[in-house]
């Protein structure tokens, strides 16, 4: 494989076929050129990299638990902080320090420990891979999980036409301790992804971005379609591309032509369901519209 | 060598292990209030904003995160403390055992409290015990000078040992009582605890380490195995470390794993843990002055539990009384089980049950307890 592709993340992991955690991890510390140190929540991305006694890993990296990573990076960038004071670390270049959590291990369990680390300041940059469920435990609802999917834990059925709550806003969440930058990203705008890595470390404090990681496995569509679905689900305005840098929104990318958000879920067999409904028209209503003034929303903020 | 210098200072059990953490001067300390360990935090926040320490505290935003913090620390190759109680305690459960997995030196105070519910904010040790399964070394106070020099120890035998060490001591009546006690001088408690010099560590870029991987049926036994080998060593280390630091406290008796209080020739021996000990010794003065013959064991280890020396300290005893500061549902206590397991038999044990939710105890009750010939009995 490419040498350079793989100077932070070998070979031989095993994640799914068709899996957007490898393109995460490379395109993230692939755009940082300095010593780094990585931290992850459990899930898919700790648990196909880190089979004992093989490792992934070309950086130094720990695993403690599911909802601490925003804890532990704290720890650790702290640690470099005393430990520099007082001239224990020979390295001349600046450590950077990054954390890789799930929906699951952001948005939901590890959202305190996110929340104290983002507060307090420390200086680190936070990726969560968005594939908008528990996917390591075998596709559970998340804050993340988009209305109407079906998982193990919303099962559609006569009585239900699967997760009845809109996704949590995690990107206002953060957004809401002021750190100098946020920004949202996918795998299908790669460019996008490594400017916004780029970017953020420039900044001194706590820096967030949210990827659009698409799951072949439990979303449901063929393993070749990974980028194609990723890169539907921003033309379709369901995953705006936007920058929050030092409080100023800022939209990175606009659909040159409109898609309905229903293209984007007729693509997976975790919204197969909704299409044998009779009132799909109204389900499919609410959440365009819901898309549409959430995209106003942002316009609204960015023209600030 | 240079006599180490030592002073009198009056200081509640709270502020002499924040005394003690000031000499230490650890890398990292992770800080989060609550009752009654606070004044620990609180103390030592204190002697940072003052510049007595530059240690770097991350004043974190729950327990949970506290050990966290100090397993990312700890593992950077930082010197690291923290300190909690009962709830907190309860909290950060969930990655006691990750940080002693990953053979951590983390060194935490731990003012004993009951645990909720329904909650109550003071002392007895049902939050120790319930820590006590967790791959921790546990240490325990009797009074403030304990307290102090079991800081120190601690942090030696943690980085000795590979393992997570809790100092614990009595909540309010040793971390907020105020005693004189002996403190040494910081030059020879630097020297003492010396620097840390860890193995491996997140910052080493020539040889990237992973830590916390994902084990299998095939691997996570051994590594369970490991710990408990490092547990069971541990007993020595800290024979060691004690006996390296009597060198400086100097003085006074060494400390070894237990206590022996007029335990020869004994007829009763009383077993307990922490602060009760000093009424005890009053109360078996008293008794043994009127013709009674009873000594104590003091657990002062009790992770990794002592059972070889409790055994031969108990060996000659007619009776022994186990005294529990937590209540076990469901079984036996657990410091009666611990001693019935170190003698080979709970035949001659006798367990009481004492002083939770911070019920006070007195010499008295210890006499009245004596007398009474229930094999399972409630001090209420």
């Amino acid at each position: 494989m490419n040498k350079k592709l793989t100077e932070n993340l070998s070979p031989g992991h095993t994640t799914c076929a068709g899996c957007p955690i490898p393109i995460v991890v490379r395109t993230v510390l692939g755009a940082i050129d300095y010593p780094k140190v990585v931290t992850n929540a459990t899930g898919c991305m700790e648990v196909t990299t880190t089979i004992y006694p093989n490792t992934s890993w070309k950086t130094p990296y720990i695993h403690s638990a599911f909802g601490n990573v925003g804890a532990t990076i704290s720890g650790i960038e702290t640690a470099y902080q005393a430990l520099q004071k007082k001239g224990k670390i020979k390295n001349q270049k600046p450590v950077k320090f990054i954390a890789f959590g799930g929906d699951g291990g952001t948005y939901d369990i590890g959202l305190q420990a996110l929340s104290g680390a983002l507060e307090r300041g420390h200086d680190f940059l936070y990726v969560c891979y968005d594939n908008g469920a528990y996917m390591n435990t075998g596709n559970q609802r998340s804050g993340a999980t988009p209305l109407g999917a079906d998982t193990e834990t919303t099962p559609s059925g006569k009585e239900s036409f699967g997760k009845n709550n809109w996704r949590k806003d995690i990107m206002s969440i953060v957004a809401a301790h002021n750190v100098p930058y946020a920004a949202t990203a996918n795998i299908g705008f790669l460019q996008d992804l490594k400017n916004k890595v780029k970017k953020a470390m420039e900044y001194d404090g706590p820096k967030f971005l949210l990827v659009f990681s698409p799951c072949p496995s439990l979303w449901k569509f063929p393993t070749s379609q990974t980028i194609k679905i990723a890169k539907l689900a921003t033309e379709t305005g369901f995953w705006p591309l936007y920058e929050i840098e030092e409080g100023h929104y800022q939209i990175n990318h606009i659909a040159k032509e409109k898609i309905r958000i229903e293209e984007f879920y007729k693509t997976q067999g975790r919204f197969r369901h909704l299409f044998k409904r009779k009132d799909v028209d109204d389900i499919m209503d609410a959440i365009q519209r819901d898309a549409d003034e959430k995209l106003r929303r942002l316009e609204r903020l960015s023209s600030l | 060598m240079k006599k180490s210098q030592k002073k009198i200072v009056a200081l509640s059990g709270g502020f002499a292990i924040g005394e003690a953490i000031r000499q230490i001067n650890p890398d990292v300390m992770a800080v989060y209030p609550i009752t009654p360990q606070t004044p620990i935090v609180e103390c030592f926040a204190k002697e940072v904003a003052e510049g007595n320490a530059d240690t770097e505290i991350i004043p974190v935003e729950s327990e949970h995160s506290a050990m966290s913090a100090c397993i990312g620390a700890s593992a950077s190759g930082a010197r690291t403390m923290t300190a909690s109680s009962s709830q907190g305690i309860m909290y950060m459960m969930e990655v006691l055992p990750i940080a002693s997995a990953m053979r951590l030196p983390i060194v935490m105070a731990v003012a004993n409290r009951a645990i909720s519910g329904p909650i109550n904010i003071h002392g007895d040790q049902s939050d120790a015990m319930a820590m006590r399964e967790h791959g921790w070394i546990q240490i325990f106070s009797e009074n403030a000078k304990e307290a102090y020099d079991n800081t120190i120890i601690a942090i030696k035998l943690a980085e000795k040992a590979m393992l997570p060490v809790s100092v614990n001591i009595d909540g309010f009546i040793l971390s907020h009582s105020v005693e004189n006690l002996e403190i040494i001088d910081d030059i020879s408690v630097r020297k003492f605890v010396g620097e840390y010099r860890p193995e491996n560590s997140l910052f080493d870029f020539k040889k990237p380490k992973t830590f916390g991987p994902v084990t299998l049926p095939n691997s996570y036994f051994e590594f369970r195995k490991q710990i408990f080998d490092a547990m069971e060593k541990s007993l020595e280390d800290f024979k060691k470390v004690a006996g390296d630091f009597s060198k400086i406290s100097g003085g006074q008796k060494k400390y070894d794993v237990i206590e022996t209080y007029k335990t020869k020739g004994a007829d009763k021996i009383i077993v307990a843990i922490g602060s009760v000990c000093g009424t005890i010794k009053v109360a078996i003065d008293n008794l043994n002055k009127n013709g009674e013959n009873v000594g104590l064991v003091k657990i002062r280890l009790f992770r990794p539990f002592p059972s070889k020396e409790v055994a031969r300290a108990l060996k000659l005893a007619k009776e022994v009384i186990v005294f529990d500061r937590n209540l076990n549902f469901g079984s036996q206590q657990v410091l009666a089980g611990e001693v019935g397991e170190a003698l080979g038999s709970n035949e001659k044990i006798r367990s009481v049950v004492f002083g939770l939710g911070g019920r006070d105890v007195f010499e008295k009750d210890i006499e009245k307890v004596l007398k009474i010939k229930k094999k399972q009995y409630f001090l209420m």
